[in-house]
C-alpha cells in the first residue's frame, strides 16, 4: 500500500519536471518529437532506477561505514551514475543495435540529467513519509527503489505528454520571439498549473 | 589582450549560458523564487565554473583523452563539495533554502560544457576567465529572474518590500511561475537578439 | 598545443586514480576544518528553536535529550524531545517535543514548547510543504492562538470538529494537522510525564560564564541572563 502512494505521489504530486525542476534540458530537448521522447524515457526509467539502487547500496555499506558520506557522496555517486551509463551503452550495442542509434546522443547526456543525481541524493538525505501521519524515517532500499522507478515514470510521463503537444505547436505560427524554447516553457508552466491540481491527493 | 577581453565578455551577453546557449534550465527555474536566492545560486556556481575551469585547464596535459569526461566530473565535483562544506559552515540558512540543488551544480550543462568546450583546450588565464565571464552572466540571469519572480510574486525585491501584500500574484513563486516567466525573459532576448542584426 | 597523453589502459586508471585520490585528500581536509562550524551551528539552531517554543528567560536551563514514546492500540509512535531543567534546582521546567503530521502538500514538522503542567509555550514549524499564501500562514497568526493554552481544559481540535482551535479560512487540511501534530506531541508528554520529573539531568556542559554567574549568584538566589 505504501508503495503504491510513493508511486502516486512521485508520478502526478510532486512530478520530478513540473513540481521538482530536475531533467529540464532532457525534457526540452528531446520532447520535440513523440517517439524521441518515449525512446529517452525508457532509457531514464532504467537508468534511473539503477543508479539509484546502486548509489544507495554504496552509501550504505561502502562510503557510510568509512565515514566518508559526508565529503566524498557527490563524488562517489557521479561517478557511479557515469559508469553506469557508460555500460548501459555498451550493453545496449550489443543487444539492441536499432534502439542505440534510435537514442543517439541522448544516451551519454543521461549522465548529466539532474534528476539521475538528484534522486540518488535525496533518496540517501531527507527524511520522507509518503503517507499522512507516519513517522519520518531514511528511506529503506525498497522505498528508495520504488521512488525512483515513480520519478522517472513521472518523467517519461511528462515527456511524452508534452512532446505531443509540442508536435501540434510546430504546425502553429507564435510571434517570433516565442518560436522554439520560449513558447515550450509557457507551455509547460501551463502543464505545471494542471499538475498543481493534484496537490493533496496523497 | 584584447582576445582575452572578449573571452570574458562573451559570457556575459551574448553568449549568456542561460539565455542565450539555454544551458543550467534546472538550478534557474528552482532557484530564482527570491533575488538573493537566484544570486547566490550563481555566486556558488560561478566559484565551481573559475576554480575547475583553471584546474582542467592545468591539467589538460595529464589527462588521457578517452577518460577525460569522468577526470573533468570528479574535478568539478571536488570543488562542489568545497562549496557544499564551506556554505553549510557559513551560510547555512542560504544552504538550506537552495538544498539539492547546491551538489547538483555537478552536472550542471554550463560546468562540464565550458570545461569540454574551453579549458581542457585552452591556457589557464582565458580558461579563467571564461569561467568568470559565464559565471557572471549566469548570475546576472539568475539574479534576473528572481528579481522578477519575488517582485510580481512577493511584491519585494532583495527582501525590500514594495507591493502591498494584495498585489502578490502566488504562482510566480510556484512552479508553473518560473517556467512563465523564464519564457518571456527568452523571448524578449530573442527578439533583441533579432533586432540587434 | 600541449601533448596529449596517449589514452592506454594504464594511463587512463592512472590519471582517473590520482585525481580522485588528491580530490579525497583535499576534501578530507576541506571537511576536517568546516565540520566543528558546521556542528556549532546546527547546535545554536536547535538551541534557537528550543528557546523559541520554551522562553523562559530567567532561568539557566539544562538540555537533556529524550524520546517520548506514544502507544496506541494501533500503533507505536516515537516523539524526540528536549527536555529542560533549572541548572541550579534542578527543578523539571517543561519540554521541547519533536512532531509532526501529514498536511496538505506534505509533511508538517514542529516542535511545540510544554511546561510542566502541560501548558504550550510555543510552537515553531521547522519544515513544511503547504501552499505560498494559505496553509503557510500558519506560521503567523494562527499558531499564537496555542500560547499559554493548556489541552486539559484547551480543545485541540478545531472548531468544525467540535474543538477550540481556530482553523485558517481556506486552508482547513493544513489548520488540522498542525492541531493534530500539537495534539499528539501533548499526548506523548503526558503519558511520559510521571518518569520524566526524576529523570536525572545529564549536564550539557554549561558555557564558562554561566558557570561563574551561577557561582557568584548563589547567595543572591535567582540570576539574570
Amino acid at each position: 500500500m505504501k508503495y503504491l502512494f510513493i508511486i502516486l505521489s512521485t508520478v502526478l504530486v510532486n512530478n520530478v519536471i513540473f513540481s521538482q525542476f530536475l531533467g529540464i534540458c532532457p525534457f526540452l530537448g528531446t520532447s520535440k518529437k513523440t517517439s524521441t521522447a518515449l525512446g529517452m524515457g525508457a532509457a531514464v526509467i532504467f537508468v534511473l532506477t539503477l543508479a539509484t539502487l546502486v548509489t544507495w547500496l554504496t552509501n550504505r555499506y561502502i562510503l557510510m561505514p568509512l565515514g566518508l558520506d559526508k565529503f566524498m557522496q557527490t563524488i562517489a555517486f557521479i561517478l557511479i551514475i557515469a559508469a553506469l551509463v557508460q555500460m548501459v551503452e555498451i550493453i545496449l550495442k550489443k543487444i539492441s543495435p536499432s534502439l542505440y542509434t534510435a537514442l543517439g546522443v541522448f544516451l551519454p547526456l543521461i549522465t548529466t540529467n539532474c534528476a539521475v543525481l538528484g534522486v540518488s541524493l535525496t533518496v540517501v538525505t531527507k527524511e520522507f513519509s509518503f503517507v499522512k501521519g507516519e513517522a519520518a524515517q531514511l528511506l529503506s532500499l525498497g522505498e528508495s527503489v520504488v521512488y525512483a522507478v515513480g520519478i522517472a515514470l513521472g518523467f517519461a510521463m511528462a515527456l511524452v505528454i508534452f512532446a505531443g503537444i509540442r508536435e501540434h505547436i510546430e504546425l502553429m505560427e507564435p510571434p517570433k520571439g516565442m518560436k522554439g524554447t520560449p513558447i515550450a516553457l509557457i507551455t509547460a508552466g501551463i502543464l505545471a498549473l494542471a499538475f498543481m491540481g493534484f496537490t493533496g491527493i496523497v | 589582450m584584447s582576445n582575452n577581453l572578449q573571452t570574458f565578455t562573451k559570457g556575459l551577453i551574448k553568449e549568456n549560458p542561460i539565455l542565450v546557449l539555454l544551458l543550467g534550465c534546472c538550478p534557474t527555474l528552482a532557484t530564482t523564487t527570491s533575488a538573493i536566492n537566484g544570486m547566490s545560486m550563481g555566486l556558488a556556481t560561478t566559484f565551481v565554473l573559475v576554480l575547475s575551469n583553471i584546474f582542467i585547464s592545468l591539467l589538460k596535459g595529464f589527462i588521457p583523452d578517452k577518460v577525460r569526461i569522468p577526470c573533468f566530473i570528479v574535478v568539478i565535483a571536488s570543488f562542489v563539495t568545497v562549496v557544499q562544506l564551506v556554505m553549510q559552515a557559513y551560510v547555512p540558512d542560504i544552504y538550506e533554502t537552495l538544498g539539492l540543488f547546491i551538489p547538483l551544480i555537478v552536472v550542471n550543462c554550463i560546468v562540464l560544457g565550458r570545461a569540454e568546450a574551453f579549458a581542457s583546450k585552452n591556457p589557464v588565464f582565458p580558461s579563467l576567465l571564461d569561467g568568470l565571464g559565464m559565471g557572471l552572466g549566469f548570475t546576472f540571469a539568475l539574479t534576473l529572474l528572481g528579481c522578477i519572480r519575488e517582485f510580481l510574486g512577493s511584491g519585494s525585491i532583495f527582501g525590500f518590500g514594495i507591493l502591498p501584500e494584495t498585489a502578490n500574484i502566488l504562482v510566480f513563486i510556484l512552479p508553473p511561475g518560473a517556467f512563465i516567466c523564464l519564457g518571456f525573459v527568452i523571448a524578449i532576448v530573442n527578439k533583441l537578439k533579432k533586432e540587434s542584426h | 598545443m600541449a601533448k596529449k597523453k596517449e589514452s592506454t589502459l594504464i594511463n587512463m586508471l592512472v590519471a582517473l586514480f590520482v585525481i580522485t585520490a588528491v580530490a579525497g585528500g583535499v576534501l578530507g581536509l576541506v571537511f576536517s576544518l568546516t565540520d566543528p562550524k558546521i556542528k556549532e551551528e546546527a547546535k545554536k539552531k536547535k538551541e534557537k528553536a528550543i528557546k523559541e517554543v520554551l522562553p523562559l528567560e530567567d532561568k539557566i536551563t539544562i538540555f537533556k535529550e529524550d524520546t517520548l514514546w506514544l502507544i496506541t492500540e494501533t500503533d507505536t509512535s516515537a516523539f524526540p524531545c528536549t527536555l529542560v531543567s533549572d541548572s541550579i534546582s534542578g527543578e523539571f521546567l517543561g519540554a521541547a517535543v519533536k512532531t509532526s503530521e501529514g498536511g496538505f502538500g506534505g509533511k508538517i514538522e514542529m516542535m511545540v514548547g510544554f511546561l510542566a503542567d502541560g501548558t504550550i509555550k510555543g510552537t515553531s514549524v521547522l519544515s513544511h510543504a503547504e501552499t505560498p499564501g494559505l496553509g503557510a500562514n500558519m506560521t503567523d497568526k494562527f499558531k499564537d492562538q496555542f500560547v499559554d493554552k493548556n489541552p486539559a481544559s484547551y480543545k485541540l481540535k478545531v472548531t468544525k470538529d467540535g474543538g477550540d482551535v481556530d482553523a485558517i479560512t481556506a486552508a482547513t487540511i493544513t489548520s488540522r494537522a498542525f492541531t493534530t501534530a500539537v495534539d499528539k506531541a501533548y499526548k506523548a508528554f503526558m503519558d511520559n510525564k510521571a518518569h520524566l520529573n526524576n529523570a536525572p539531568a545529564e549536564e550539557i556542559i554549561p558555557e564558562a560564564e554561566e558557570i561563574e554567574e551561577i557561582t557568584e549568584n548563589e547567595e543572591g538566589g535567582q540570576s539574570n541572563e
